[in-house]
């Protein structure tokens, strides 16, 4: 009896719209395009404000280290003997000058060059890596699992910025061995990240049709277990850009990663220390960059987790 | 218990032995000839060659990791050829002072980070929550050498009320000056942490004081202070246990950094100047003694964590007895 | 237009033995929540009251409003609910102006509250005796050792065996119908008067359900409490309650002592959880009608008759007035446009 009634209320349904105060099908269906509409990725984004800002820094940071030529108002490496420790803002130089005359202001965009390059450099090689290893980990399993993970650990073990301290010694200052040194410290997290969900999405249903419809391995981790990995990775590589650009800061702080007279924000730092008495805005200046770089990765990671998982915290 | 401790023992072997191989790989492949680097510019060919012979650096790569391997189990971790001292007494010098103000820096961290944490947990929203978000976050975001440079600016040149550098002692500094010695590095290293825990306890503690126990106690009228502070924390603390473990390791890793702005006589400024001076088998030794304590600090923090949430020892338990 | 019916003829449900003491009195409860697409009308003046002896089911499909009201008897919910209006009495005193201190001492205290899942009722990181025994100290003021003794004493008193081993047990090591059992003796042991059981054994094996269910009826008995039961499960009503009251998108549709609701029920809603029932229905066995379609969003309802767009017997008047409780005969009230004192509705034969 109730089954025959219900259909006689959708035939009517549009009558019963006219019916002031019944719910109607109208009003119902606007709710729920409403709730969509507010639930949907981008604006989730653009609702979380600080979200917002990390994307705004990150934009601007990438586009200082882009433009750099084009901003810098001097030659970053040209000294001036009469022209030294100015104070910010003297004689058209923005932030002043350091030791040696030179102008900081051109110094700290080339300086963002650098520590963009090497950071984001190290994130996409220790990612490629962690990736490859953790699909492999996660797909073969058993032995190799096994073999890859143990080194993982044991590459775990070592505290990051020891890590890349000792990759450094070994290699040897420069760009390419600094983005050598932080990329394989960032390898084990990535595998690890990558193995744990493509350990999850092999047992899914889906991947047993395809290796019934004969689908090789290769073929299976590309296409169908990589994209499941997407979002994690996504949200732990542009956290560790964050980590990148302070280990980058930190070992050229300690003279060893990039060598001056090529202006990193690092070695700004380390130069700006040992003249903190005469000159403290070098130092605070610079490492206040470091600082806001640092915040921006580190919001819009967050920001991107909250869209994509809000459950995917730690 | 004794059983499932033995279990965990047994699965760190692998790790270890990564740990190692991977030191001495790492050592074997620096550029140049560390023998050449010890004995200084003015050597002659012949003395050379009877010291390499004397280290063993002649034999087979697979032999040189063996003898490399069952030294270090006995407790030789190779001499420092700058200071012509086993690397483990120097280590034992400095280890002391690393973990002095790494440890002052957790328990900093620890008890102001988790009260910010409960704090800003409880007041979900609001304005203090707000405040201590943006703190923590700028707090995990700094990078120490920094906080540590701005610290010494406003504290030792501006203001000039703490020394800038150094470690005091107590017979010639006495106890304030010590105290005082120790207060920019402990709290410089102590801002990483301290950001970390605010963050990991307020989402722990949301988490918790959300869930359905939580709401039956409310129920059966228990106060909200035994509630927040009682049961609810006990709930949240494995992660901020875990936390606890990573952040130790982290605070370590950190005073490598820290001791190098504050001239810190410790393990940082000791590995520093090894590089400096080629020293390798000092970096090699203080390398693998920080990976072997980062070993086992997780390994205390695992059994730290059954003691703290019963369930996960039964259920260890339980594994154990199956095995 | 709101329930405008108050007093006397909107209690769905008066004591059934007029001498007994009315432990609570709720006159036109209103909880609402507030979310961002609009105002969720989770409870909307609901009235009735609870003796001393008595035992009330409360009777509704899942977003009836009926967890939601018995939260609102605690004034325990979400942050976005609030209660909008009416009244709740308990023994004369006014809940809603309880201070945090008065509130606290009520809850626990005075009513004891059982929910759907023991299993996440208990603090799963102290062991069972701690808590029973913080609750002692909180309500009763009580030594340790007293606490202990009593504690125990309770654990027994529920057929808990072994109680003295039980009270060093963390939750996790006991089964659903144990955790259950050790709830019902924390909210007697602080001597609560009114226990509220949302759906206390819907989360248990279906073996353990009635050892529950009447032990729940026998602890009543032997304590003189007031027990209110909320359930999904008309086969509880009948079995334990005295009166039962059927919710319906936040509003109570009927009420009437148990006998004369399986006798004589009137609201077509009724009906319909009537004929969704396998094993009351037992001649129609194998053709299990269900009510078609879900019940309204709690955002919309209010200006007619919630279960209009759903019943078979539904009317211009229905999509348009909302129904008022009435009386229709002594003890028995009904909210339908088609079942009032002049008006009689039959229901229909077969159904089909």
């Amino acid at each position: 009896m109730f089954k025959e009634k219900s259909a006689a209320a959708a035939t009517s349904g549009a009558e019963m719209e006219v019916v002031d105060g019944a719910i109607t099908e109208a009003a119902k269906e606007a709710m729920i395009q409403k709730e969509r509409k507010a639930n949907s990725a981008w604006r989730k984004f653009i609702r979380n404000k600080s979200a917002v800002i990390g994307l705004i820094i990150v934009i601007v940071m990438l586009a200082i280290g882009i433009f750099a030529p084009f901003i810098a108002p001097f030659d970053p490496n040209a000294t001036s003997i009469t022209e030294t420790y100015l104070e910010p803002g003297v004689n058209g130089h923005i932030f002043g000058t350091d030791d040696l005359g030179r102008d900081l202001f051109s110094r700290i965009v080339y300086g963002a060059r650098m520590s963009i390059v090497v950071a984001i450099g190290s994130t996409v090689l220790g990612g490629v890596i962690g990736i490859i290893l953790g699909l492999v980990a996660g797909f073969m399993g058993g032995i190799v699992d096994s073999i890859i993970m143990r080194v993982m650990d044991g590459l775990f073990a070592f505290p990051f910025i020891l890590l890349s301290l000792l990759l450094v010694t070994i290699l040897g200052s420069g760009v390419f061995n600094v983005i050598l040194a932080i990329g394989i410290g960032n390898v084990p997290r990535f595998a690890r990240v990558v193995r744990s969900k493509v350990i999850v999405a092999k047992n899914e249903e889906f991947c047993n049709v395809e290796r019934v419809l004969g689908a090789s391995n290769l073929r299976l981790m590309v296409l169908h277990i990589l994209p499941s990995t997407v979002s994690e990775v996504v949200v732990y590589a542009t956290l560790c850009v964050g980590g990148s650009i302070i280990a980058e800061a930190g070992l050229s702080f300690l003279g060893l990663g990039i060598l001056i007279p090529t202006p990193s924000w690092g070695n700004i730092l380390r130069g700006g220390q040992t003249c903190l008495a005469i000159a403290p805005h070098i130092a605070t200046i610079s490492g206040l960059f470091i600082f806001v770089a640092v915040i921006g990765f580190n919001l819009l990671g967050d920001g991107i987790r909250d869209v994509l998982d809000p459950k995917m915290k730690k | 218990m004794a059983k499932i401790i033995l279990r965990r023992l047994l699965q760190l072997i692998p790790t270890l032995f990564v740990v190692v191989a991977f030191t001495f790989i790492a050592t074997r492949l620096i550029p140049g000839d560390p023998v050449a680097a010890m004995v200084g510019d003015q050597y002659d060919v012949s003395k050379v060659e009877e010291m390499r012979a004397s280290l063993g650096l002649d034999d087979p790569i697979i032999v040189q990791f063996w003898n490399y391997l069952v030294s270090i189990c006995q407790g030789d971790f190779g001499t420092s050829y700058y200071f012509n001292q086993p690397a483990i007494d120097m280590i034992a010098q400095r280890l002391p002072n690393t973990l002095l103000i790494s440890v002052i820096a957790l328990i900093i961290a620890v008890i102001f980070g988790v009260v910010f944490g409960v704090v800003s947990a409880r007041k979900q929203n609001s304005i203090v929550d707000y405040v201590l978000t943006v703190l923590s976050l700028f707090g995990v975001s700094a990078p120490v050498f920094w906080v540590g440079i701005m610290l010494v600016l406003l504290f030792s040149v501006t203001l000039g009320w703490l020394p800038s550098y150094g470690m005091g002692s107590i017979e010639k500094d006495g106890l304030i000056g010590f105290i005082s010695h120790l207060v920019l590095p402990c709290f410089c290293l102590a801002i990483i942490p301290m950001g970390t825990f605010t963050r990991i306890t307020r989402s722990s503690m949301i988490e918790t004081l959300g869930s359905d126990s939580v709401r039956a106690m409310r129920a059966r009228g228990v106060s909200e202070a035994s509630i927040t502070w009682k049961h609810a924390l006990k709930n949240a603390l494995p992660p901020i246990i875990t936390v606890i473990a990573i952040q130790f390791a982290g605070c370590f890793a950190g005073a490598v950094l820290t001791e190098n702005v504050f001239a810190w006589p410790g393990m940082g400024t000791m590995i520093t100047s090894a590089i400096d001076n080629r020293d390798y088998s000092l970096i090699q030794a203080t390398v693998l003694v920080v990976a072997i304590a980062f070993v086992v600090i997780n390994l205390i923090t695992d059994l730290l964590y059954m003691v703290i949430n019963p369930k996960v020892a039964a259920e260890a338990k339980k594994g154990a007895n199956n095995v | 237009m709101a329930n405008e019916v108050n007093g006397q003829e909107a209690n769905a449900g008066s004591a059934a033995n007029p001498e007994s003491e009315v432990l609570l009195d709720v006159k036109n409860l209103k909880t609402y929540f507030h979310l961002a697409s609009g105002i969720a009308r989770a409870v909307d003046g609901v009235s009735f009251t609870l003796s001393r002896g008595e035992t009330l089911g409360v009777v509704g499909e899942s977003g009836s409003g009926k967890s939601m009201m018995a939260k609102s008897l605690i004034r325990l919910f979400e942050a976005n609910a609030r209660i909008e209006e009416g009244s709740i009495k308990f023994q004369g005193r006014d809940v809603l102006s309880f201070g945090k201190k008065e509130l606290r001492d009520y809850r626990g205290r005075d009513i004891g509250m059982i929910f759907q899942d023991p299993m996440t009722s208990l603090d799963p990181v102290f062991k069972v005796g701690q808590q029973m025994t913080e609750n002692l100290r909180i309500h009763r003021n009580m030594s340790k050792a007293e606490a202990r003794e009593v504690a125990i004493a309770a654990l027994r008193s529920v057929n808990i065996p072994n109680p003295e081993a039980r009270f060093n047990s963390y939750p996790f090591e006991l089964s659903g119908g144990m955790c259950q059992r050790v709830i019902i003796a924390m909210a007697l042991c602080c001597n609560a008067k009114v226990i509220l059981a949302d759906e206390p054994t819907t989360a248990l094996d279906v073996t353990v359900q009635a050892q529950v269910l009447h032990l729940l009826k026998e602890l009543q008995r032997t304590n003189d409490i007031g027990l209110m039961i909320i359930t999904h499960n008309l086969g509880v009503v009948w079995d334990v309650c005295d009166r039962a009251m059927v919710m319906y998108a936040g509003k109570v549709v009927e009420a009437a002592d148990v006998k004369s609701l399986y006798a004589k029920p009137m609201h077509p809603y009724t009906w319909g959880l009537l004929d969704s029932m396998p094993s009351l229905s037992s001649e129609r066995k194998a053709d299990l009608s269900t009510i078609p379609g879900t019940p309204p969003d709690l955002r919309l309802t209010g200006k007619a008759c919630n279960f209009a767009n759903r019943c078979p017997y539904a009317q211009d008047i229905c999509s348009k007035e909302v129904p008022e409780l009435v009386e229709v005969e002594p003890g028995h009230l009904v909210a339908c446009h088609r079942q009032t004192l002049d008006t009689h509705l039959e229901r229909a034969k077969g159904g089909k």
